[in-house]
């Protein structure tokens, strides 16, 4: 009886799915392809990437990350540093072109192909993640929400002031030159602080012509390839022996570690999943918005990612695609296009765009009385807001039985 | 007094011992919980800890299983010195426990518990979870089975396979429990008060069920216990602890005699 049902709403969940994906795949010809709504709907597949990411750090493993802003900083950064023309010195001003085609083959620079840019990516950020994590992970419950927040800070600051850290001349002078690092000539920096490294090279794929600014729709399409990855890799990781794992580490700790679970290595695991989605949506974004600056990289960053997860549902998967959407579209058509003027009708002085995070904060407010778990709540957080939690109930439990003993 | 469950005689004790504290102390601040305790747990024999609240039990249980660093003291998993080894290291060498306090996940099935519990055999890692060849379904598809198998070993009910913990009686967790430490195969089984809570008939039904155990899966057993006719009906040895300082140890119808021991139980009664 209940696996009867329980197979009919697989194939239910299956239909949306599918259904889903189509209305995703169909959507830009309904549109014209320089439209803003495309634009938009771009940058909203890109969150919808970050927030997946994150998804893997707080919604399953149960990890306050308050920094997540950094792994968008260092894969838009590798995204930046290996496809633009900001190292112009660089191997003596001819540039470093690997599987470029069109106009950055021709430009100084390092310009290498969009797909090894996005494991680049992939690798720095996971880097970053682990090196960040070891001694983090020790840790528990908000002193991780801490330590994250200080280090997205961190990383903000380096993008700000990474314009006066030159890198080329240290090798030089102390290591002499090493074999991996190219020549960078005499006056490269990490970063282009606030000015930023613009533009960025358009992503560039086999078989495709190049992309361009005016054309949303292949960016709409290589956006949505990155969704569906990310999809997959979240909805496995869920269900298997790590995502087991994790939420055993979430609702109890100490039986988790107890059972086996080696507590650092698996939190390690979601954080540096986390970090590489995060890292590939980021190398995409760089691509994307042509630039790479310093105000891109702010904690309200972290906190615009972080109230998608928590809209949509800490840990459910679509219920975290439904909540970057909404955010997405609330943050760049409905308070810049739609509502801005309405503060300016009433007689106040200011524009909506001005308090977009204090309308995020009240939306966040409004779900959390109306409906705590999310838009569409995963099971096992519904257990938890509906206060069946394991204390009380094995608590109750021994009370009754001593009850009914005596 | 004869109404516990029949004897059943230890299988011969092998050579190594599978688990021994040496001068096991545990301080808190100024509190010293656990002092300079000795004990060994022998290979297929049933040792029970008694003692009154507060004397030190479940804290020397922590620090058998990592949870609590000794302050002083060793301890050796047979050859190796395990003192300062990580809870998840200790359980990958086979030691296995339940808590006073059930302990299960509480959004989790019966059967997600205990697949937990199989956690330290399994090898799927981060690739091997995203791109799932066939040999992370076979062990998937085996854990799954396995942890059927093992609640039923533990009398739970079929229908209450895919049922989220909470759901289950009281009796029930505790079972949950059992097969959760059972799904890791250890050798080395600690039961913190696995009675905690039960009548005498289910008491009875536990302790059977203990001794059933050790005949079936061949492991050595330490357990927590307050229920006098448990541990006098199915233990090899007796273990006394009183605050923190181990004051008796052996048979367990010589403790039951010790004067030390009764006047540990008895002081503390007459002045409660």
């Amino acid at each position: 009886m209940s696996s009867v049902l329980e197979r009919a709403r697989r194939i239910d969940q299956r239909f949306l799915v599918a259904a889903a994906i189509l209305f995703a795949v169909l959507l830009p010809f309904f549109f014209d392809s320089g439209s803003p709504f495309m634009d938009d709907a771009v940058l909203a597949l890109a969150y919808v990437v970050m927030a997946l990411g994150l998804n893997v750090i707080v919604g399953f493993a149960g990890l306050l990350d308050l920094g997540y802003v950094a792994f968008f900083a260092i894969g838009a950064f590798t995204m930046g540093w290996l496809g633009s023309t900001f190292y112009s010195e660089s191997n003596g001003g001819d540039g470093i072109h690997i599987l470029v085609t069109g106009a950055a083959s021709n430009l100084p620079g390092i310009h290498i192909n969009f797909l090894l840019v996005l494991v680049a990516a992939v690798v720095f950020t996971t880097i970053a993640g682990v090196i960040i994590g070891l001694p983090t992970l020790r840790l528990r419950g908000d002193y991780i929400a801490i330590v994250t927040l200080a280090f997205g800070e961190i990383i903000g600051q380096v993008a700000a002031n990474g314009d006066q850290i030159k890198i080329g001349p240290i090798w030089d002078a102390t290591l002499g030159k090493l074999p991996l690092i190219p020549d960078l000539g005499s006056s490269a920096t990490l970063t282009r602080g606030k000015l930023g490294i613009s533009p960025v090279d358009k992503i560039d794929l086999p078989f495709m012509d190049p992309f361009t600014s005016l054309n949303s729709r292949p960016w709409y399409f290589v956006a949505l390839g990155l969704v569906l990855l990310v999809l997959f890799v979240n909805v496995r990781l869920r269900d298997s022996r790590l995502g087991r794992a994790w939420l055993a580490l979430r609702e109890d700790e100490v039986a988790a570690i107890s059972m086996g679970i080696p507590t650092v290595k698996t939190k390690l695991m979601a954080y540096g999943t986390g970090a590489a989605l995060g890292g590939m949506s980021g190398a995409f974004l760089g691509s994307f918005l042509n630039t790479v600056n310093a105000s891109q990289f702010e904690f309200l960053f972290s906190i615009f990612i972080l109230a998608m997860v928590i809209l949509g549902g800490l840990g459910s998967v679509w219920g975290v695609v439904i909540g970057a959407i909404l955010l997405s579209y609330v943050n760049s058509w409905l308070i810049p296009d739609v509502l801005n003027g309405l503060p300016g009708q009433l007689g106040l002085d200011f524009d909506l765009t001005q308090v977009s995070f204090a309308i995020f904060g009240f939306i966040l407010v409004i779900v959390m009385i109306l409906r705590p778990e999310g838009l569409i709540p995963e099971r096992s957080r519904k257990q938890e807001m509906h206060g069946i939690g394991a204390g009380d109930t094995a608590g109750a439990g021994t009370d009754v039985e001593l009850g009914e003993a005596g | 007094m004869s109404a516990g469950p029949e004897k059943a005689a230890a299988p011969k004790p092998a050579p190594e011992v599978p688990i021994r504290a040496e001068g096991l102390t545990k301080k808190f601040g100024g509190l010293t919980a656990v002092s300079d305790v000795d004990l060994e747990l022998r290979a297929g024999e049933i040792a029970a800890i008694i003692g009154p609240n507060g004397a030190g039990k479940t804290t020397f249980f922590n620090m058998l299983t990592g949870l609590y660093r000794p302050t002083s003291g060793r301890i050796r998993r047979g050859q190796r010195d395990i003192t300062r080894a990580r809870p998840d290291q200790i359980t990958a060498l086979g030691v296995a426990r339940t808590f006073q306090n059930i302990r299960l996940f509480p959004t989790m099935t019966a059967r997600q518990n205990v697949m937990i519990g199989r956690h330290s055999r399994m090898r799927a890692g981060i690739f091997g979870s995203i791109f799932r060849p066939p040999w992370v379904r076979n062990e998937e598809r085996e854990v799954w089975e396995r942890a059927a198998e093992e609640l039923r070993f533990v009398g739970l009910k079929p229908e209450l396979l895919d049922r989220p913990s909470t759901a289950l009686s009281y009796g029930d967790q505790r079972r949950v429990e059992i097969a959760r430490a059972l799904a890791s195969d250890p050798e080395i089984l600690l039961l913190d008060e696995p009675t905690a809570g039960m009548d005498p008939r289910e008491s009875g039904e536990l302790a059977d069920f203990v001794l059933r155990i050790r005949e079936e899966r061949k492991l050595s057993i330490l357990l927590i216990e307050h229920d006098m006719k448990v541990v006098m009906g199915i233990s090899d040895r007796v273990t006394v602890l009183d605050h923190g300082e181990l004051i008796a140890e052996g048979d367990p119808a010589a403790v039951r005699e010790d004067p030390k021991v009764i006047e540990a139980y008895l002081g503390r009664g007459a002045t409660a």
